[in-house]
């Protein structure tokens, strides 16, 4: 038994899980055979299983039951589910796609109906439901409320909401003009921007994976792993000093982890030229500084010679361009955690002068 | 069978009389014209167009889930409007009118209502965004419904936070300092962010504690009093009118791009 536990906690450490959880999530998507009822019991078998067994565990309990933390596995099995159901239809969709046949929206959206009755009972009905599920989640549990406000008296770890502890994790990686500002814009920025990037005239309308298969790929990689995965990394597995700690352990206050991070000037000048830092802040970081204009620069137009050369004839150089660069940043993201995993990098660009690091 | 005869009776009077007719022009919908009318006819309904797509009426297709978030944002706007006849945004009162609620007023869900909807609306409307992803309905022609859509969602998350300070406890004060302290290292307007400490006049730096984002923000160099009012205010008055505008626009626009989407 502590022998699972320990393999678990293992596994759910930040480098693991995250690269679990990426190759699980693409493969999964390609993997067909999950995509059918048989395979959603199964998926939803395991996570249930797997909730079952965790609560058996008292350090699990603590944390999995703190009353603000009940709506994040709520919507744990939310997004699951509605993940597991449109990749349901888009797969019943596909196979009639495949035959010629068109899907299987289409058969009613030729039909109109009246508003009322149809979409108005459809509604009221949704609403007694709604209402019927808030109000016994509010007689069954209360709200939390912690001890009065105490300036003094900092809480650890302290938390920001949980809808943005994603973001919180990403301080681990980031400073916070980047985890807090550039990010989060990006985000919007972003989103706002995928109708005008999104040239692919097809699945309109309809759920279908075959059609638009590196867009929802790379929609679900943000949303999925980027966005609920580390809300769940910051949620459940980061305690006291904000230090990771697995499901099964114990959230002990004086775990200490060692930090010896370096910057890519230290490894440039002390470790590969064994010579000082120079002093001058241009020289010190001009090898980061060319890292970043390199990846943000380079890279998009040696891409559109090569590997995204059909993406760049199809979509044209504004919207090439402006994809290109926010697909690289949101690459970005898990680049830098592999390069802390891996290398204990710090920062790629380390110009305390300006405190400008990135 | 008697019984039945006279509660049509009874139906068709109460219809009859001059009070009903005068709140519900058209009478029970059961011709398609009055069907119409009837929809036509009311201030809320009619946002609906008269007749809709069959696929779009589907819970299969929209998960109902945009139409969830509306109406937790009508169950948050009403808990809310209950809450704030007992809670005063003070630091001397806040807590205290937190245990009153807890405590002392009968029937007392109203904060539970209020925070796990807001949990919920948090939830729905990633929920929804998903969906409208994966049916490729942010497609031509409702690039800009999506837009809009973005811009709520961004709206609903600053809903929540601004919410959050205001039970004024320890999980509420401190969630709040570490999402504020973000916006201390705004790059060239947080004082600690890049580029601030160069933006000086004669030596003296013009982006400070006392005069960056982040004391705009919160009225303040820490989450005090001026915080709580400023949120209060945030989270009451100003994003909801915002949100419930933009709500509008939204509802609005899926009409007029079409109707909810389906294969042409
Ligand atoms: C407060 C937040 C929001 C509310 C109350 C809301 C409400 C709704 C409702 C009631 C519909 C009708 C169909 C349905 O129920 O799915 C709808 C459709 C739509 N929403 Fe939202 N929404 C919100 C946020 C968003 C977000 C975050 C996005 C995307 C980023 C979005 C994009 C759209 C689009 C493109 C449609 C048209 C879908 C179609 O035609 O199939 N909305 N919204």
């Amino acid at each position: 038994m502590t022998a699972i536990k320990d393999i678990i906690n293992w596994l759910a450490s930040p480098a693991i899980a995250v690269t679990l959880s990426m190759v699980g999530l693409v493969g999964a998507m390609f993997c067909k055979p999950l995509w059918t009822k048989k395979g959603g019991i199964l998926l939803f078998a395991t996570l249930i299983g797997g909730f079952a067994f965790s609560f058996t565990d008292p350090n699990f309990r603590i944390v999995a039951s703190m009353p603000d933390n009940v709506p994040i596995l709520g919507m744990l099995f939310l997004v699951g589910f509605f993940f597991w159901y449109a990749m349901y239809q888009a797969h019943l969709n596909d196979a009639r796609l495949a035959k010629g046949l068109p899907p299987l929206e289409k058969e009613d959206s030729d039909k109109k109906v009246f508003t009322w009755p149809d979409l108005v009972y459809v509604e009221l009905i949704s609403l007694i439901v709604c209402s019927i599920v808030m109000i016994l989640w509010s007689i069954v549990l209360k709200a939390p409320l912690e001890e009065p406000a105490n300036p003094g008296a900092a809480p650890n770890p302290a938390k920001a909401p949980w809808y943005f502890l994603g973001l919180q994790e990403l301080l681990v990686y980031f400073d916070p003009w980047m985890a807090g500002v550039v990010l989060p814009t990006l985000i919007i920025v972003g989103l706002m921007a995928i109708p005008y990037i999104d040239t692919n005239p097809r699945g309109n309308g309809y759920f279908s994976f075959r059609e638009r298969k590196w867009e929802i790929v790379m929609f679900c990689f943000g949303f999925i792993i980027l966005w609920v995965v580390l809300i769940i990394l910051g949620t459940f597995l980061r305690g006291p000093n904000w230090n990771f700690f697995g499901p099964y352990e114990y959230w002990d206050p004086n775990k200490l982890v060692p930090l010896n991070n370096v910057s890519v000037s230290e490894i440039f000048w002390v470790k590969w030229l064994k010579t000082a830092l120079p002093a001058f802040w241009l020289k010190r970081e001009l090898p980061g500084i060319l890292l970043v204009l390199f990846y943000m620069g380079a890279l998009p137009g040696l891409l559109s010679k090569t590997l995204f050369k059909r993406f760049y004839e199809k979509m044209g150089t504004v919207r090439y361009v402006v994809g290109v660069n926010l697909f690289l940043i949101m690459l970005a993201v898990p680049i830098k955690m592999y390069l802390r995993w891996i290398f204990n990098l710090k920062y790629i660009v380390n110009i305390q002068e300006f405190s400008f690091n990135i | 069978m008697n019984l039945e005869k006279s509660w049509r009776r009874l139906q068709q009077q109460v219809v009859e009389t001059q009070v009903w007719k005068s709140i519900f022009r058209v009478g029970i919908p059961n011709t398609n014209r009055k069907r119409v009318l009837a929809v036509l006819g009311n201030v809320v309904l009619h946002l609906h167009p008269v007749k809709t797509r069959k696929s779009g009426v589907k819970m299969r297709y929209t998960w109902c889930a945009g139409g969830m978030t509306f109406f937790l944002f009508l169950v948050l706007t009403f808990t809310g409007l209950l809450l704030m006849f007992y809670y005063r945004p003070t630091i001397e009162y806040a807590y205290g009118d937190m245990l009153d609620l807890r405590e002392q007023v009968p029937f007392g869900i109203m904060r539970e209502m209020h925070r796990w909807g807001a949990h919920a609306m948090v939830i729905t409307v990633w929920i929804h965004m998903f969906r409208v992803f994966m049916t490729g309905s942010y497609k031509p022609p409702r690039e800009f419904n999506w837009n809009v859509g973005v811009v709520l969602l961004v709206l609903t998350l600053l809903l929540s936070f601004t919410g959050y300070l205001l039970p004024w406890d320890q999980l509420a004060i401190w969630a709040i300092t570490v999402g504020s302290n973000m916006a201390r290292a705004t790059p060239l307007a947080g004082y600690e962010g890049p580029f601030a400490a160069q933006i000086a006049f004669n030596g003296v730096n013009l982006v400070t504690a006392g005069s960056d984002a982040r004391f705009g923000l919160l009225g303040g160099r820490i989450v005090g009093a001026n915080a709580l009012l400023r949120f209060y205010v945030l989270h009451c008055v100003f994003i909801p009118l915002i949100a419930a505008f933009l709500m509008a626009v939204h509802f609005w626009r899926v009409r007029k791009d079409g109707g909810i989407s389906g294969p042409l």
